[in-house]
């Protein structure tokens, strides 16, 4: 081999040619085929997988709609509907993508839950969580520019309460909302500027994902166990085994996307954003997408609108502290029956939490809105500090090999065994 | 166990939070649901209800509301002929130039030509109707809450308003309406329009015929959305079905 080029085990000549100036077939060969993945990844492990091909879907679809689309207040509502009629297959890329800024975040939070349940946030893997909490950011923001393409009512209106949320900020608030509306109110401008950035930052999150992918591909998978594979016996190569099993889940979730897309396409969406924009007129209910109901039930759980803003981002925020807020050694919730408990709450005030922000803020759904947010917090503040101290985990198996033969059920342990917990975690 | 759970709450969570049902309904009694030929996964629009409703919409609705975003050609797709699109279209006047003289022109319009709108601005159509804006009817049926079933509820839901009730003036007491009070007044009557069919042309029907027709003004690719969705389903049916028994095969010796 001449000095200076890579080594390639590539025969032929013209991969071999490019590989050993360039390495890419050597790598994704290393990153895709051989990256050794636990052999014990139930179906929650599919959704990274999920995630990375509705975002290059999103991708592709909105780059046709972006041909199609004018960023102007007076034509980009009907410069959509003519997506809807007169463009070839328009309506078929609009509602697939319509609907697949829903299909992302369904597939996000629950890959977000499996992290939570499995203990995926814990060292070495603290770096990999908080790249994905930067992900959930940048998706909340390219999706609320998106909602607001279409300048229906909705759109508007929800452009006005969100920018307004600035406001909120002691001394610079007012100037700082000016300055994203690019004028006095939300107009022309505003609609242009959210335009470049929605088409901007998802090739941020593709930025973002490749390191995220990078960073999982050094500390290597979590599995449900939350131990570390210990020989080959506990890995398999990610492909074929995991390709395949990724093959399978995606056609489960696409007939799912599709059930949406080709049957009930506006079912997840909002009436009103059928109605053009019109700031004089403010719609009765002014609800966002349900992937920010739970958000928009903090935002307006508290009557001080500062408080209720700095809550709002700080139900974000935490999750970055999420690594160093639990204290428990031990990853997977299958081991911690005390923690266990408060998960499965937490999961429920999500819920609460969620049907909450699509309701009224009055009466009873305000006093929810308020014990949710205190148990959305106290859960990752409190609670997960707490029990983490406290709780006696179960034994963790020696090896992800080990109890695939007797699989362990809730039956009495040897004694001594909950004496000694888990080695290293 | 904790899995199903998951999935459940997750399902559940989905299901509770459409935004179509956060709305509190006041005292609107829940929609009559009508029997349309385009619900369900094998829906398809029917040609006749379609244009009858075209019908009602030219004879009655089109006085005071405009449909901007359809023009003539698109009537092919209710079983229109090229002739007879064309005819339609000549029975309205456009204003086109300017002209080689620069001089605008009225001429008669052409199947390319969107449909004429009843008032030249808003604020004319608001002089006409007492200070209301009749709204474009294009996207109509998927801009309100129960889409045709709410428009067909509102066309028959004209009654009289309860004795303690005290209406504005110029307005019409409608029980689907939110609020109740609305600037349109009924303007369907037994017999109003002729069916060239033959349907007797109640209320009922003109109201039902009218919003099927605005359905499909809202969603014209409903019917190839739909038999584009049944192959892509079944296709992905027999896909993952392929994908699974590959990956039982390629798991089998895995322990």
């Amino acid at each position: 081999m001449a000095q200076g080029l890579a080594e390639s085990h590539y025969s032929n000549p013209t991969i071999r040619w490019i590989d050993s100036r360039l390495p890419i077939f050597t790598m994704m060969h290393k990153e895709y085929g051989e990256y050794p993945a636990p052999k014990n990844f139930n179906y929650f492990w599919n959704f990274g997988a999920l995630a990375m091909v509705v975002l290059l879907v999103m991708i592709v679809t909105g780059i046709f709609l972006a041909m199609h689309y004018t960023a102007h207040v007076d034509h980009a509502f009907n410069s959509v509907e003519a997506i809807m009629r007169d463009v070839n297959y328009g309506w078929l890329m609009r509602y697939i993508h319509m609907n697949g800024a829903s299909m992302f975040f369904i597939v996000i939070y629950i890959h977000v839950f499996r992290g939570l349940y499995y203990g995926s946030y814990k060292q070495p893997r603290e770096l990999l969580w908080m790249l994905g909490v930067v992900i959930l950011l940048l998706m909340i923001m390219t999706a609320f520019l998106g909602y607001v393409l279409p300048w229906g009512q909705m759109s508007f209106w929800a452009a006005t309460v969100i920018t307004n949320l600035f406001s909120a900020i002691p001394l610079v608030g007012e100037s700082i909302v000016t300055w994203l509306w690019g004028g006095f109110s939300v107009d022309n401008p505003t609609l242009n500027r959210f335009f470049a950035l929605h088409y901007l930052l998802p090739f941020v999150i593709v930025g973002v994902v490749f390191l995220h992918v990078a960073a999982l591909h050094i500390t290597g998978s979590n599995n449900p166990l939350g131990i570390e594979p210990k020989s080959k016996r506990d890995t398999l190569p990610f492909h074929p085994y995991y390709t395949i099993k990724d093959m399978f889940g995606l056609g489960v979730f696409l007939i799912f996307w599709a059930m949406f897309v080709f049957f009930a396409p506006n079912y997840l969406g909002h009436p009103d954003n059928y109605i053009p924009a019109d700031p004089l007129v403010t719609p009765p209910h002014i609800v966002p997408e349900w992937y920010f109901l739970p958000f928009y039930a903090i935002l307006r759980a508290v009557p001080d609108k500062l408080f209720g803003v700095i809550l709002l981002f700080g139900a974000i925020v935490v999750l970055f502290f999420l690594p160093w807020l639990d204290t428990s050694k031990v990853r997977s919730t299958r081991f911690r029956p005390v923690y266990k408990w408060f998960f499965w709450l937490f999961v429920v005030d999500c819920v609460v939490l969620g049907y909450c922000g699509a309701m009224p803020a009055e009466g009873i759904w305000l006093v929810l809105s308020q014990l949710g947010t205190i148990y959305y917090f106290g859960f990752f503040l409190v609670i997960m500090p707490l029990v983490g101290k406290f709780e006696r985990p179960r034994p963790l198996p020696a090896s992800i090999s080990e109890p695939v033969l007797p699989q362990s059920g809730g039956g009495p342990l040897p004694a001594g065994a909950t004496a000694k917990p888990m080695e290293k975690a | 166990m904790s899995r199903l759970r998951l999935i459940a709450l997750l399902a559940l969570a989905l299901a509770l939070l459409s935004p179509g049902r956060s709305h509190a309904a006041g005292e609107i009694p829940p929609l009559p649901e009508q029997d349309w030929s385009f619900s369900g996964i094998f829906g398809t629009y029917d040609p006749q209800t379609l244009q009858r409703g075209f019908l009602v919409y030219k004879q009655v609705c089109a006085s005071c509301h405009a449909m901007d975003l359809l023009a003539y050609r698109h009537l092919e797709a209710l079983g229109y002929s090229e002739e007879q699109v064309r005819a339609i279209a000549s029975q309205y006047t456009v204003m086109d130039g300017p002209d080689d003289t620069g001089e605008m022109f009225e001429r008669p319009a052409r199947p390319s030509d969107r449909f004429v709108s009843p008032f030249p601005n808003e604020q004319a159509a608001r002089a006409a109707n007492g200070g209301a804006l009749p709204p474009d009817m294009s996207v109509l049926a998927q801009a309100r809450t129960g889409g045709p079933d709410y428009i067909y509820a509102l066309l028959i839901g004209y009654t009289d308003p309860p004795p303690d009730m005290d209406l504005m003036a110029g307005m019409h007491y409608n029980e689907y309406f939110p609020g109740h009070q609305i600037a349109m007044p009924n303007m369907l009557t037994d017999g109003g329009v002729s069916y060239a069919d033959g349907t007797e042309a109640t209320v009922d029907q003109q109201a039902y015929d009218v919003a099927a027709f605005l359905m499909w003004a809202a969603e014209p690719h409903l019917d190839a959305r739909k038999q584009m969705g049944v192959k892509v389903v079944l296709f992905l049916v027999v896909f993952t079905g392929l994908m699974y028994a590959v990956k039982r095969k390629v798991w089998a010796d895995v322990h």
